[in-house]
């Protein structure tokens, strides 16, 4: 890379001044273009934040660039709304998603694993398989899901929801693609002839060599877990198991009665901040570089 | 040096399984198939079996199941509501997408431009995600107050004189779509841009400098040695972005109140689906599904295809990489 | 497998259960004693432990915390409260809307025979629009034979609010404690500047049939203002005035009056004299606030206090505004009549079978709804309107006044309006069809859809919602 951008300059050099005038240029118009995609982008957090600043009355008259002085009231009033159980939603959240998180990525491992590393007679008939699988919505077998879970008597329970993670198709198929680039068969090996047995390879070889895979799919199965609505919608009940975006929901269509758009963007806020505190813990590896060869370097 | 060290490894590799080690393939694969099974396999089954059925709740009753053959295929295919909402989802899918791949693409180049030397990098790409981190009914609702008629969006546009009555966004059908697209374009496009620039940075520099040698401009570079390069990749994005487009449920849902409207044009497969599992009709949602389901298994055959071809290309790839850092 | 699964489900459970118990410990010392009593007295003795409520939102929750004679202790979270004789009420709050509570109420019924008995619906509230279903059904019990509450105890209640619980075979399946007469409810200071006077009986005469109504309307837009918010503002008012009920067999029948409803409104959005909002949107609720031109809503008893009160307000209470004059548009409202009588809204109480807790339910049922003294509390305190002909009459003739309404005794008017509701006309099916037509014209107002295709649309929704209905009839 050093080299690369060496050469570059050596070369812009010879080009001489007119080159680096259009270069300053081009680079002046990705700033503004990268400016304008930030501020959509960071844009809504500062929506969000402004308006659980606010009360209801304010934010019907419209958005200000400037806070209201209702944080704390809409704060205190979202914890002492019984029905929405706020604390308990948090929790829910994070049991369901960081299980969900860990189940798909170490289970994912352990799927691409064992097609990647072991040559037995259905491996390919089982990589195929797990492509078809990928391509379905989940959508699709909801309804007998939903009376599947009922039978078993895991209807309003939060075990469906991270359970199912184990098999998670993309992750494992992402985890397939990233061993075949990054990790050399030689170290099992040498792991083989240690004789190091062969789960206990996969846990303190193979898996820590993955870390950056496991870490950027451990984000995007959080981050897909913390928002799903439409499985737990269908499954859960007691206000006590509910996670938060059912809880956004049912503060937003249900209470008319004492309807408070500062509750609501207060509740949004609360339900944004862990995923942005988990994000930035593991962005490094999204920002590295998430597949194949970069990591390398 | 170690290509060949991997192909005699390969062999090697070949040898011991044969003795011992197969059966761990299996063993590891299990907890995967299992959960597949219970939780994946069987429901979908169930779904497509009660598809011939006449079964749903009327009021506190059950009615049926009654087995009725393809009558609630029939009665699919027969209204075109099936066509019109297959016609939407595709439509909201590929208008979103094509801009969302240009952009991507273009900022997945400069960042790894290294001509460029764009300061802030890692803020841009930290900050190109995190739409994706507010969840879909959340980032639904910011937008419906945005464009609501007292909204902001109408507020400075009457402020500055292009308009003198609100626009009724949300009454209108470009204006529902359009911010249907515009929503989903800025929760993905941050997914798409990092996988890309991973791809990117996967590319041997030293093609790159080659190319210079031979006096390249930076645009001959990215399109003769970048885009040909990264397609494995894109297919990959194309192919996870149209299973998620297939998917697309909680947008358009709760920003139009989970009517589609104006008139249903807003309304998706699974929108529709959703519907009929709300009034808990087995039967029917079981026919949509299925049908989903085929087309999803057509889709998948396309997905095998390209990917055994990319598995091709990739193999190339690397092997030329390997040897250049050789 | 399932065993397994049940046996952990079970587990989760039991820990819950365990945390919850662990969670009333809070007052030990004060608990032992009244429950003592209470099990010498032996008539509860036989009652479940867990009573189950299943509502879609916290209006019954509140009633019952502030009213309900036996309330001992309320959770933290409120998701429990408890009894003097120890009995917990465990709250179930699913939201309403799209079909969502019926649904989940629905299915937790279907398994209410082989639930374990603590976790068996003991309650569960139901609304007008679909309180048929459940009363033909046999999930609700006999207030009368299998609660035992006596004629006598009724008698006060409006009629009305236990033709529309009484099941096919005569039987009274639930019992309000509120009715819900529906009235118009206009600003004093816009009436003032169109017509001159604010004064309710002045004001009622000049809106007393549609035609005259339009001609307000009329006024009303040139000086400025709109008449109504939205769309859906009227609607109750012509849906509530039909000639038969939504469905009958399998054929839903469009009374002609729901279409003069779409009539009105298309004139009334082509003219202007509205805001073409939507019911409950944010746009619709600030129309109620400070900074509105809208003359006036079609709102109900539970509207007045619970809705317009806080929305008119400038500074809200929680954030230190007063309810007062002077705080945005307090006092600047009042009521009169409206063109035609109507009703909206109205939460029933409806015991359901398998309960054992049939002794605290007759309790819970007689003090809310039969309860004079404690219904008249409830008005007086919160300006709910209660379901007591005697209570109510005796605070229409009294000197009871509305600040939020100007002065004005707005009961003594609900009370004259009560008695002529008539709910001859509902059915089971009316919260699908209802929210069903008005999405589907909505479209239509906004001029996206031909009339013919609002129809179509409407037709085919209903028919998702309910596979059961085969046929739409329109008047001709």
């Amino acid at each position: 890379m050093a080299e690369h951008a060496v050469s570059a300059k050596k070369a812009s050099e010879k080009k001489g001044d007119n080159y680096r005038h259009k270069l300053a240029l081009s680079r002046i118009g990705c700033y503004i273009v990268l400016a304008i995609i930030c501020f959509l982008c960071l844009f809504f957090f500062y929506m969000l934040l402004i308006n659980s600043s606010r009360n209801t009355f304010q934010i019907q008259q419209g958005f200000s660039f400037l806070p209201g002085a209702s944080f704390g009231i809409n704060l205190i009033n979202l914890l002492n709304d019984a029905n929405i159980p706020v604390v308990s939603g948090v929790l829910n959240s994070l049991i369901v998603s960081s299980l969900t998180a860990c189940l798909a990525v170490y289970f994912s491992a352990l799927t691409a694993y064992a097609i990647f590393a072991y040559d037995f007679k259905l491996r390919n008939f089982a990589f195929t398989l797990i492509l078809l699988i990928m391509v379905m919505p989940t959508q699709i077998s909801a309804v007998g899901f939903v009376n599947q879970m009922e039978k078993m008597g895991l209807k309003d329970s939060l075990i469906p929801l991270f359970l199912p993670a184990v098999a998670s198709p993309v992750v494992a198929f992402f985890m397939k693609q990233y061993m075949d680039s990054n990790l050399p068969i030689e170290i099992v090996e040498a792991a083989r002839i240690d004789g190091c047995s062969e789960f206990r390879t996969f846990n303190t070889i193979v898996l820590p060599m993955m870390k950056p895979a496991v870490a950027v799919q451990a984000i995007f199965a959080f981050v897909g877990a913390w928002n799903n609505f439409f499985i737990p919608a269908l499954l859960l009940d007691s206000a006590n198991k509910k996670t938060l975006p059912i809880l956004i929901m049912q503060l937003r269509s249900a209470d008319f009665l004492k309807f408070d758009m500062g509750k609501v963007y207060m509740l949004i806020t609360i339900a944004i901040i862990p995923v942005v505190i988990i994000y930035f813990f593991l962005s490094k590896y999204i920002v590295g570089g998430v597949t194949t060869g970069s990591v390398k370097g | 040096m170690k290509t060949p060290a991997k192909a005699s490894s390969g062999t090697a590799r070949k040898k011991q399984k044969h003795i011992n080690y197969s059966k761990w393939g299996y063993v590891f694969l299990l907890p995967f198939f299992i959960t597949f099974i219970i939780f994946q396999l069987i429901p979908l089954i169930s779904t497509i079996y009660y598809s011939f059925f006449k079964y749903f709740r009327s009021g506190l009753k059950i009615i049926g199941p009654i087995f009725v053959g393809f009558d609630n295929y029939k009665s699919l295919f027969h209204s075109p509501d099936l066509f019109n909402y297959m016609g939407n989802t595709m439509l909201l899918w590929i208008v979103g997408f094509i801009p969302q791949i240009l952009i991507s693409l273009l900022l997945a180049a400069w960042f790894t431009n290294t001509r460029l030397r764009l300061r802030g990098l890692r803020f841009f790409k930290t900050v190109i995600y995190m739409p994706n981190l507010i969840m879909a009914s959340a980032f639904a609702m910011l937008f419906f107050a945005l464009f609501s008629d007292n909204g902001p969006v109408n507020g400075s546009l009457i402020a500055m004189g292009l308009i003198h009555q609100p626009v009724r966004f949300l009454s209108t059908v470009s204006g529902t779509r359009g911010l249907i697209i515009f929503m989903n374009f800025l929760m993905w496009f941050g997914n798409t841009t990092i996988l890309l620039m991973a791809a990117i940075l996967g590319i041997d520099p030293c093609l790159y400098e080659a190319a210079e040698i031979d006096g390249a401009s930076s645009n001959q570079m990215f399109w003769r040695i970048t885009i040909p390069l990264i397609k494995p990749i894109m297919a990959y994005v194309l192919i996870t972005s149209l299973i998620g487009g297939l998917q697309m449920f909680d947008v358009p849902q709760i920003l139009t109140n989970g009517t589609g409207s104006p008139d249903n044009t807003s309304t998706t497969m699974i929108m529709y689906l959703n519907n009929h599992m709300y009034s808990k009709n087995y039967g029917m949602a079981g026919a949509i599904s299925t049908i989903l389901f085929i087309i999803c298994a057509i889709l998948c055959l396309l997905v095998y295809k390209t990917m055994t071809d990319t598995d091709g290309t990739k193999n190339r790839t690397k092997k030329r990489r390997r040897t250049a850092h050789g | 497998m399932k065993k397994g699964r049940s046996i952990m489900a079970m587990l989760a459970t039991a820990a819950i259960l365990t945390a919850s118990l662990a969670g009333c410990k809070g007052t030990p010392s004060t608990s032992k004693a009244p429950a003592k009593q209470t099990a010498a007295s032996q008539s509860t003795a036989a009652e479940g432990k867990v009573l189950n409520i299943w509502c879609w939102n916290d209006e019954f929750q509140s009633r019952f915390n502030a009213y309900y004679p036996d309330v001992k202790e309320v959770a933290k979270d409120k998701s429990t409260t408890t009894l003097k004789d120890g009995t917990v009420v465990k709250w179930t709050i699913n939201e309403n809307q799209n079909n969502n509570y019926q649904n989940k109420l629905d299915s937790a019924l279907q398994n209410q025979a082989s639930a374990p008995t603590d976790q068996k619906i003991d309650i569960f509230l139901v609304e007008a629009d679909y309180a048929l279903k459940y009363v033909n059904s046999d999930y609700t019990m006999d207030v009368k034979k299998d609660i035992g509450l006596t004629d006598s105890d009724l008698a006060n209640q409006y009629k009305y609010t236990q033709d529309i619980v009484t099941s096919k075979d005569g039987a009274l399946k639930g019992v309000a404690w509120q009715a819900t007469p529906g009235l118009f409810v206009y600003r004093r200071s816009i009436a003032k500047s169109v017509l001159g006077t604010d004064d309710p009986t002045k004001i009622q005469e000049s809106l007393s049939s549609w035609d005259k109504f339009n001609d307000v309307a009329q006024k009303v837009n040139a000086k400025g203002y709109k008449m109504l918010s939205g769309y859906d503002d009227s609607y109750r008012v012509f849906s509530n005035n039909v000639s038969s009920p939504w469905v009958t067999g399998t054929t839903v029948t469009v009374d002609p009056n729901i279409m003069n409803w779409v009539k009105q409104t298309k004139d009334y959005t082509a003219k202007g004299y509205n805001n073409k909002t939507i019911l409950w949107d944010n746009k619709w609720t600030a129309d109620q606030g400070p900074k509105s031109k809208v003359f006036g809503f079609f709102y109900s008893t539970w509207g007045i206090n619970f809705t317009l009160e806080g929305n008119s307000l400038a500074k809200p209470v929680k954030e230190g505004g007063k309810e007062e004059v002077g705080n945005g548009i307090f006092g600047d409202w009042a009521v009169c009549q409206g063109p035609q009588s109507y009703y909206w809204g109205g939460t029933w109480i409806c015991a359901c079978k398998g309960t054992d807790n049939a002794g605290t339910i007759k309790k819970i049922m007689k003090s809310l709804t039969c309860d004079k003294d404690v219904m008249k509390k409830i008005t007086t305190e919160t300006q709910d309107y209660t379901n007591n002909k005697a209570a109510m009459d005796e605070i229409a003739s009294s000197d009871f006044k509305s600040k939020f309404l100007g002065g004005q005794n707005h009961i003594k008017l609900f009370a004259e309006v009560a008695p002529k509701i008539d709910m001859s006309k509902a059915g089971p099916y009316d919260q699908g069809c209802n929210e069903a037509l008005q999405n589907a014209f909505h479209d239509y107002f906004n001029g996206t859809v031909t009339i013919d295709k609002a129809k179509a649309n409407f037709e085919k929704t209903i028919k998702t919602k309910y596979p059961e209905l085969t046929e739409v009839k329109w008047p001709s």
